[in-house]
């Protein structure tokens, strides 16, 4: 196999420098022709936009990598619990107060949330009439998520069009709003996270109805938060006030989905709108089981949780 | 030999992706992970013929464009990832590469293919981002691959040695 075996110590040094310099010189013609396909394949992807011609390229690899991830993810779990188990009985009572505080502090909010989500069902009665707003939830787990230095917010989970799921519907988990479902293979589901900064979501602030825009700010940090835009330049929004989706049942996100709470109101002189920070309810650094709302009554591989809170 | 070189460095790429983007987070700094599938493509770029190394390098990229949970547009981490081998490949001496340079070799692919991505989103404003966010990003992407490397690169570069004798750096 050597073939440059077996030679002596001078003739295997000349024959080193010519392999050295042979390796040194890496084709410029490939690194041009592979730079060229790079910049080709960007060019594809922008130009085409929504029904980008690489999208079935991606639904390929989509179907190769969906299980793979599942799979590494449900290897892994049992793992991620190790932490919990070394916590002594004083952290676990600290913990106890705090979410009891917390809690209460909760409880507070859904009162209040409760009598503006009330009003939102009077008036979204009203105008949609006889629309039905009941979806069912299918449940899913997160399996992987996309890095920081790829710059995008999004997590892949473990269901797909054979659950029922389907792009543009929206992604929830016990807290609240997490994202849109992208694009979908056989088995899992790329989300598009709310904090991305591409995400935008119709918001509805809770106590004044007004409506606006609430944007990702691309961080995973809670209180980094998202950006709310109000479309109605002379209403303020409230400290503490709640953020509901505004949503259709046609387009991406479903009405009156919970966003977040807005911490912090900002009213830019120059462009003359206000700019408030919506805390996010949902903690994005630990995200794990979400539900896909879908229409009720949606074939699905699994159990689906109903609009009535039953499991079919 | 190739046929089965290909084989490996393909299975080294897609075992790298999916550790990469379901074990990682977990363990992940702000979500910002380690780049392992860029480690691979460092280690064929140091071991063997610098062709191969360039299109594994792109190869690896286009697996990271489109696997998954990436929603950007494709063909950027191809491109960085290409140039990122293209210049390991440059380092590479006839000599078995020594530790340090190994290190070095890897910081400085992952400076280069991170900065490389992060210019490109810039250009195409994919994501709109501060560029003290990006900084942060990079500098954190080039600590993460460094303190990988001894756990990853010698078991890779002893694969892709073995694999092709005709460049084995013994």
């Amino acid at each position: 196999m050597r073939g440059f075996s077996g030679q002596d110590g001078r003739e295997r040094r000349w024959t080193g420098l010519d392999r050295l310099e042979s390796r040194n010189r890496p084709p410029r013609s490939l690194l041009v022709a592979l730079v060229l396909a790079s910049i080709t394949l960007i060019t594809l992807d922008v130009s085409g936009g929504g029904s980008s011609p690489l999208e079935p390229a991606r639904r390929v690899v989509g179907e190769a990598f969906g299980p793979a991830e599942s799979a590494v993810a449900a290897a892994v779990r049992p793992f991620t619990a190790v932490p919990a188990w070394f916590r002594s009985k004083d952290d676990l009572a600290d913990e106890l107060r705090d979410l009891e505080a917390s809690n209460a502090e909760l409880r507070g909010q859904v009162e209040l949330a409760g009598f503006d989500r009330n009003r939102l069902e009077q008036y979204d009665g009203l105008t949609t009439a006889a629309e039905d707003l009941g979806s069912a939830l299918v449940p899913a787990r997160v399996v992987a998520l996309g890095s920081r230095q790829s710059q995008s917010f999004t997590v892949t989970i473990d269901a797909g069009s054979e659950a029922g799921v389907g792009p543009d519907m929206t992604v929830v988990n016990n807290d609240g709003l997490v994202g849109r479902v992208l694009r979908v293979t056989r088995s899992t589901a790329t989300v598009l996270l709310v904090i991305d900064p591409d995400s935008t979501v119709g918001g509805r602030v809770g106590s004044s109805m007004e409506i606006g825009f609430v944007t990702g700010s691309g961080s995973l940090r809670q209180e980094a938060g998202l950006d709310l835009r109000l479309v109605d330049d002379a209403s303020v929004p409230s400290r503490d006030d709640t953020v509901v989706t505004w949503g259709s049942a046609t387009g991406p996100y479903a009405p009156g989905v919970p966003i977040g709470t807005i911490t912090e109101v900002y009213s830019s002189l120059r462009e003359a709108t206000q700019r408030a920070v919506v805390k996010p309810f949902v903690d994005f650094s630990a995200l794990d089981v979400v539900g896909v709302m879908v229409p009720s009554g949606a074939e699905s591989d699994r159990a689906v949780i109903e609009a009535d809170g039953s499991l079919r | 030999m190739t046929h089965l070189r290909w084989v490996a460095a393909l299975a080294a790429v897609v075992v790298a992706l999916v550790v990469q983007v379901s074990l990682f987070p977990h363990i992940a700094w702000h979500g910002i992970v380690p780049n392992l599938c860029l480690l691979v493509v460092v280690a064929a770029a140091l071991t063997v013929e610098a062709p191969f190394a360039l299109v594994l390098g792109f190869a690896a990229g286009l697996t990271l464009d489109l696997a998954p949970p990436a929603d950007h547009v494709a063909g950027r981490w191809a491109l960085a990832l290409t140039i990122a081998a293209f210049l390991a490949a440059r380092v590479r001496q006839d000599q078995k590469p020594s530790a340090l340079a190994v290190v070095g070799t890897v910081a400085a692919a992952s400076f280069v293919a991170t900065s490389l991505f992060a210019l490109s989103g810039v250009l195409l404003q994919d994501p709109t981002m501060s560029v003290a966010g990006l900084l942060e990003v990079v500098l954190v992407a080039v600590v993460w691959d460094v303190l990988l490397t001894p756990f990853v690169l010698p078991p890779l570069m002893k694969l892709f040695a073995r694999l092709s004798p005709q460049w084995a750096t013994s």
